[in-house]
């Protein structure tokens, strides 16, 4: 936390403290969810919410909340906000819902989430927390989206669904180990961008 | 920062905490509960719309629940045009939620997915309309062709790499029709 500004709050979420390029957390949903851009986007997105409403939630109540309860207390408000997403995602993108099934209540559990609650939320104020909650969620979604848009590219031949190269592609991106490859290369890439800068 | 811990500001903390978010989770539901019921009857209502041929009644008022299946009775003027029939195969990576349409002969009119979890790319083309086992099913009656993939002997091209989802489609369409003869043989006493 370099910089004290809010934009310098979003921007250290989004490069300095990459919930997925730098800090490697919350790897299950990125390796499973990302078999699309779309995909990605849609799970990024639906992180940053709950990482942004809990953050909030959080840094205004830690003050009340004696030290021995605080895990279970910060767990009960993420699954709360968790809950409530999957159900306005049932809602009003079906859709969406459907494709991203299983992961949307796989978040509660993300440790980005209760990461950030325990590192950042706790001990700031509740627009700070707010702040480094959009950072982050836009780190990691910005991260979720590449790493769709490179698998959907080379596995289906398309991007954000539209196809552009007649054929099956290389499927092996689309499974598992695909995600594995990408991820490692795309990591790879930022370190040294971000060593440069 | 944190206060002492001490039993009774735990146990109060705690319980305050969860008192609100029960209150909000239920607040949300009811908001929602609505929406996502209207969701889900259009996902089913689109289905059937897909696998019988044109019809003017609502299938989903008249849903005959059999086992896992459910069968919605599709007419037209009053005659019966055909049934769509909801059943659960198991695919590749988890259940394969299916619909089945039958003109009253016994012949498939169409068949329509209603969730999968295959994998993309390769069984999760089970979606695609147009795919080889989709395609090839369309017209035929399982009492008369043999419905299985071409490796089994059957008479259906499997998805390249995806014969277990291919198969769970098969055994789906298979089931369906099981149910269409018990139906079809419950109603004819009646006519």
């Amino acid at each position: 936390m370099s910089r004290n500004s809010k934009l310098g709050l979003i921007i250290d979420g989004i490069i300095k403290n990459n919930p997925t390029f730098v800090l490697v957390l919350g790897m299950c949903p990125t390796l499973g969810t990302t078999t699309s851009a779309i995909n990605g986007l849609g799970m990024g997105v639906a992180t940053m919410c709950v990482l942004i409403l809990s953050n909030m939630a959080i840094s205004a109540v830690a003050r009340f909340i004696p030290d021995k309860v605080r895990i279970p207390c910060y767990i009960v408000i993420i699954a709360t906000f968790v809950t409530v997403v999957q159900f306005l995602l049932q809602a009003y993108v079906p859709s969406l819902y459907e494709t991203l099934g299983l992961f949307i209540p796989l978040i509660v559990v993300n440790c980005i989430v209760l990461g950030r609650a325990e590192a950042f939320a706790n001990k700031n104020s509740v627009i700070d927390s707010a702040c480094d909650g959009l950072g982050v969620g836009l780190g990691f979604t910005i991260a979720l989206t590449l790493i769709g848009l490179v698998r959907e590219v080379l596995g289906s031949g398309s991007a954000f669904g539209f196809k552009f190269i007649q054929g099956d592609g290389m499927l092996a991106f689309v499974l598992a180990p695909g995600a594995f490859l990408v991820l490692g290369y795309l990591m790879v890439l930022f370190r040294k961008i971000t060593k440069k800068a | 920062m944190a206060r002492q811990s001490t039993f009774g500001n735990m146990v109060v903390s705690l319980s305050v905490i969860c008192l609100v978010c029960a209150a909000v989770l239920g607040v949300v539901y009811c908001i929602t509960e609505k929406p996502i019921a209207d969701a889900e009857l259009a996902k089913v209502n689109n289905a059937i719309a897909a696998v019988v041929p044109a019809f003017d009644n609502n299938p989903s008022d008249d849903v005959q629940v059999l086992g896992d299946s459910k069968v919605y009775t599709a007419t037209n003027g009053g005659s019966l045009v055909g049934y769509a029939i909801q059943v659960k195969s198991s695919g590749f990576g988890g259940p394969l939620q299916m619909m089945v349409g039958f003109t009253p002969d016994g012949t498939i009119y169409n068949t329509s997915i209603i969730s999968h979890s295959e994998t993309p790319g390769l069984g999760a083309k089970i979606t695609d309309d147009n795919i080889q086992p989709r395609a090839q099913v369309k017209g035929k009656n399982p009492g008369v062709n043999n419905i299985s993939v071409s490796k089994d002997g059957g008479e259906i091209d499997a998805i390249t790499a995806s014969t277990i989802t291919s198969r769970a489609f098969l055994k789906g369409v298979n089931m369906a029709y099981d149910v269409f003869k018990q139906i079809s043989e419950n109603n004819e006493p009646e006519q």
